[in-house]
């Protein structure tokens, strides 16, 4: 059996029937991070020799009839925005390059206690803002499928590493469409939860209002599985929802009766790139095969949506990043005149341009004078967007569409064009604004040979009816199981 | 110069809770041992979030219903932002433009004139307090440090409107508001720790020429005693009085820009703190971390239920109803709940508000003093102290025999005893201290007397009273217990009729 590059219902599978031992699998991907990681570029740090240690307790138990979580095994990579203690979170920033957490993330507990295989911590965009991890201030990642081409981001180092078989599961986070857009640029699983439904305590904030932790997967049933594992309440999120948490990965197969599925204009408008619009029409197609009723639905709201975002993103950022001041942890100017100087210098040298630029704009869309014509009136917009879904969601199940106008575009293509690569990231910013679940799936390959995303979104809390109508899709395709030539 | 001074009070009073008000750091005034009380959530580590302790906000509540503040059914948690070093997430939870309660007040009896006055309150809203920098005072440059222990503590702010008319009514405000928040406990308001800290924005209302007008607002940072408070602001209006009579055309609010000013208590001047800087720009905004708060009736009616009476109706009753002096009501009350709760106790035990009263601010207050301990760690119950005074007033021993008991009490009680009330008669017993009813004995003893010291007796009768002393003393010692003033009158009766 293929270790790396195997779902995680098939290693599950292979430990349970005996045929394979934690050991080897968390051996497999190591060896495999080694001899393949160098060209990709997807980890910050490794630990192999904790991860060994776990596989070998997960094994330990097994053997001695204990216990044992329901991600046991599984090795796991984790954004490196995610709070882990006593390694490394530098949030691929300068700032925080040196930053050891003496605390893990509430998902990391939640991991550890499933017995999950901490492997890796993984790139992203500087502080997760950016959708191409190139503002990463300390690696460049690649796209598995072609080198020369971004993974996306800004969680581009989880969605990679899945794709090239380096873990295969991975978690990420999502302001704007953190994990839907590399997913979708690397050919992966992967979804952001309802707002709440997972508990963001460790999670390095970016926008608090926005962000939200979710599962990468090389399946749409290693999404449900991690999932169930992540969500649920959790005290220490006063915007963590006390709710219950369905059995995900048991009801994922089913598929839906009379789903209603929306088509949604606005995603489908002017710069959307031919392959991929075919590539949806063909996916809701597929829908339409197995009974579903298609609804053409409008979201009026969608053109300001940019807008909103980012003044919302930014203005939250711009108080989120302010404690990086070089007073208490992070980086410290060496040379400096004053306190002002000391805060000034610190953060000239620890922050990169795109952390800069946030900021400002931030700074300046909540300034007195201006944030009832920028950040006030943003929010009501916000709240616009949200009536937009909520009446969609009242003649509609799921919304599809693509995850992003185009496929992976070219390393450096964008950097000097910020405004083009915010105004990219229209169909995916709407789900944070109204804080419901989204998912990406696999539903093409580009005739230039990268991946297409399809994206579904439903109503608040309907992750499992989103998982079920994603699987749908998959069990009738093989894009899943497409892997980049890179890996095999 | 005819004007009139106004003054507002921004008031800050760290709450008593176990825990701080985001984190379950203890809050805990720990200036000995920095850094101990902190987590990442109160250390502002990245990653960490806010979660409110509810316990705070019902303290904020029980104080707001205290001040007669509106309390508002939804408030929110805004973002105050601003780089300090003390303040390590660069910025303060605070709350903006919807403060959990506005519009009350405190009513005030000041002193010097007698009169009563209503102060109102613009709001009270919670907030975090930040840490503490020290900074190396030797002038040879030593790294500044921070102290995050306080960082966290629960912080009412109460901001009163202008109202205030004098220095001396911002010093009564202040001790009114200090003994309320202290009575419903709610704070220790320890100045000296900080837990009750004020700044005062004063200006001057001047009649000028047939019009008013204004000199410039000037705010006086960090008040920490009341004395301070008095003293700098009557220095700031005096300093405005003369700048006034200087320049007045030029020394006009909006003329010149709203001053910052510090009190120096050594030298008893305010000092210059920040020029002519803007006003910062703090970019409130509403906390994402953190749900807007809201409050049922039920849970208003349930902690209205919790406040005791505040310490002016007390004041109040003290004299009506007890007979005290407002001087010796305001004593009792100043001690403290506690304290008062103790008074009452005894005079309620004993019948005599005034006995209990002196007995309170002499004998028990010395004891205090000398042991340095409070009210609720002395060693005679209530109960015990008002059983001895109630034997007082009934006539059935002395004053003098009174304070033998009580001494002996006081050992016993130091010494661990749990002290009864049948203790007091017991003592009263065995020192053979009840007061002499037997006339007919005292008669004799009389008789005796005047027998022993025919020069002082002829005296007596001669009309020279001042030699009647003597003779009592003399039957005073015979007698164990008596009434002197009797004693006194038998003794005349005897020799002048």
């Amino acid at each position: 059996m293929q270790l790396s590059g195997a779902t995680a219902s098939q290693l599950l599978e292979a430990m349970d029937s005996g045929e394979m031992t934690a050991a080897d699998i968390v051996r497999a991907h190591l060896d495999a991070i080694a001899s393949l990681d160098e060209s990709v570029g997807t980890f910050l740090s490794v630990d192999a020799e904790a991860a060994l240690t776990q596989a070998a307790e997960v094994d330990r138990k097994r053997a001695a009839g204990e216990p044992l979580g329901p991600l046991a095994g599984l090795p796991v990579a984790v954004k490196d925005n995610i709070c882990t203690r006593g390694r490394a979170t530098t949030c691929a920033s300068r700032m925080l390059e040196n930053f050891v957490p003496p605390y893990d993330a509430h998902i990391v507990e939640r991991l550890n206690s499933a017995d999950a295989v901490i492997i890796g911590k993984t790139n992203l965009d500087e502080f997760a803002m950016g959708s191409s991890t190139e503002n990463s201030a300390l690696k460049v990642t690649r796209n598995p499928w072609n080198v020369d081409c971004t993974p996306g981001g800004s969680s581009g180092g989880s969605a990679a590493a899945v794709a090239a078989a380096l873990a295969p599961l991975a978690i990420g986070s999502d302001t704007g469409g953190s994990i839907r857009q590399p997913a979708s640029f690397c050919g992966v699983v992967g979804m952001k939860p309802t707002y709440g439904r997972v508990s963001r305590y460790g999670l390095v904030a970016f926008a608090s209002s926005l962000d939200q932790i979710g599962p990468f997967a090389n399946d749409v049933a290693g999404a449900a599985l991690l999932l169930e594992r992540l969500a649920g309440h959790d005290a220490r999120d006063s915007t963590s929802v006390d709710c219950p948490v369905p059995a995900y990965s048991q009801s994922v197969d089913q598929p839906l009766e009379g789903l209603r599925v929306g088509v949604v204009q606005e995603y489908l408008g002017e710069g959307t790139d031919d392959d991929v619009r075919s590539a949806i029409e063909t996916a809701i197609a597929v829908y339409r095969s197995q009974g579903a009723e298609i609804v053409d639905i409008s979201l009026p709201h969608t053109k300001y949506a940019v807008a909103t975002y980012y003044l919302i993103a930014c203005s939250e950022a711009s108080s989120n990043l302010a404690r990086y001041d070089g007073i208490h942890y992070g980086h410290r100017a060496e040379q400096f005149e004053s306190l002002v100087d000391l805060y000034a210098a610190s953060r000239e040298e620890g922050f990169g341009d795109e952390v800069k630029r946030r900021i400002m704009l931030g700074v300046y869309a909540l300034s007195e004078g201006y944030s009832d014509q920028y950040y006030v009136k943003a929010l009501k917009v916000r709240r616009l967007i949200r009536n937009d879904f909520d009446a969609a969601f009242q003649n509609v199940d799921v919304i599809v569409g693509p995850t992003f106008p185009t496929p992976a575009f070219r390393i450096g293509e964008l950097v000097d064009d910020p405004l083009q690569m915010y105004l990219s990231d229209i169909c995916t910013i709407g789900a944070n604004l109204a804080g419901i679940p989204g998912i990406s799936i696999p539903c093409g390959i580009s005739a230039s040979g990268l991946p297409i995303g399809l994206q579904l979104l439903a109503g608040p809390f309907e992750e499992e009816k989103l998982l079920r109508a994603a699987r749908m899709f998959e069990r009738e395709t093989d894009w899943h199981t497409r892997r980049p030539s890179l890996s095999q | 110069m005819e004007y009139t001074t106004v003054i507002g009070l921004e008031v800050h009073v760290q709450l008593l809770t176990k825990s701080k008000l985001f984190c379950g750091c203890e809050n805990l005034f720990n200036p000995d041992n920095p850094n101990v009380q902190t987590c990442p959530v109160c250390l502002g580590l990245p990653g960490a979030l806010p979660v409110m302790n509810r316990e705070a906000f019902r303290l904020s509540l029980k104080t707001s219903l205290a001040l007669n503040l509106q309390i508002a059914q939804s408030s929110k948690w805004d973002r105050k932002q601003y780089y300090y070093p003390d303040l390590p997430k660069a910025y303060q939870i605070s709350q903006y433009d919807l403060p959990y309660s506005s519009e009350g007040c405190v009513e005030i009896t000041v002193p010097s004139t007698g009169k009563t006055r209503r102060v109102g309150l613009f709001r009270a809203h919670l907030e975090e307090d930040a840490g503490k920098n020290i900074h190396d005072e030797s002038g040879r440059g030593g790294d500044s440090q921070v102290d995050l222990n306080r960082c966290g503590t629960p912080l009412l702010e109460i901001v009163s409107k202008p109202d205030i008319r004098s220095a001396e009514e911002a010093r009564v405000f202040l001790e009114e508001l200090r003994l309320l928040l202290w009575y419903i406990e709610v704070s220790d308001c320890n100045m000296q720790e900080g837990s009750l800290r004020c700044d005062a924005n004063v200006n001057l209302h001047v009649q000028h020429n047939g019009e008013t007008v204004a000199t410039p607002i000037v705010e006086i940072k960090n008040l920490n005693s009341f004395r301070g408070v008095e003293a700098a602001l009557e220095y700031e209006i005096r300093q405005q009085a003369k700048k006034f009579e200087a320049d007045p055309e030029g020394y006009r609010i909006g003329k010149v820009p709203k001053a910052t000013h510090g009190w120096n208590a050594d030298r008893g001047v305010t000092f210059e703190q920040r020029g002519k800087e803007e006003a910062a720009d703090y970019r409130y905004f509403p906390d994402p971390d953190l749900c807007p708060v809201t409050v049922s009736d039920d849970e208003i009616a349930e902690i209205r239920a919790t406040l005791c009476e505040f310490p002016a109706s007390r004041r109040h009753r003290y004299v009506s109803k007890l007979g005290l002096s407002d001087d010796v009501a305001g004593v009792i009350i100043d001690q403290g709940r506690r304290y008062a709760d103790y008074f009452e106790a005894v005079a309620s035990e004993c019948g005599d508000g005034k006995q209990a009263a002196n007995w309170m601010t002499q004998d028990v207050q010395r004891e205090l003093n000398e042991r340095k301990v409070e009210i609720t760690e002395f060693s005679i119950p209530a109960a015990v102290l008002g059983t001895l005074l109630k034997q007082i007033v009934a006539g059935e021993i002395t004053v003098k025999s009174g304070r033998e008991v009580f001494i002996v009490l006081l050992t016993e009680g130091d010494d661990g005893s749990e002290l009864e009330t049948s203790r007091v008669n017991e003592i009263i017993a065995e020192k053979g201290l009840k007061v002499e009813q037997d006339t007919g004995k005292i008669e004799s003893i009389i008789d005796t007397v005047v027998t022993r010291n025919e020069k002082a007796a002829e005296d007596v009768r001669a009309g020279k009273l001042q030699a009647v002393g003597p003779l009592i003393g003399q039957v005073m010692r015979e007698l164990k217990g008596a009434d002197a003033s009797a004693v006194r009158q038998m003794i005349i009766d005897r020799l002048t009729k």
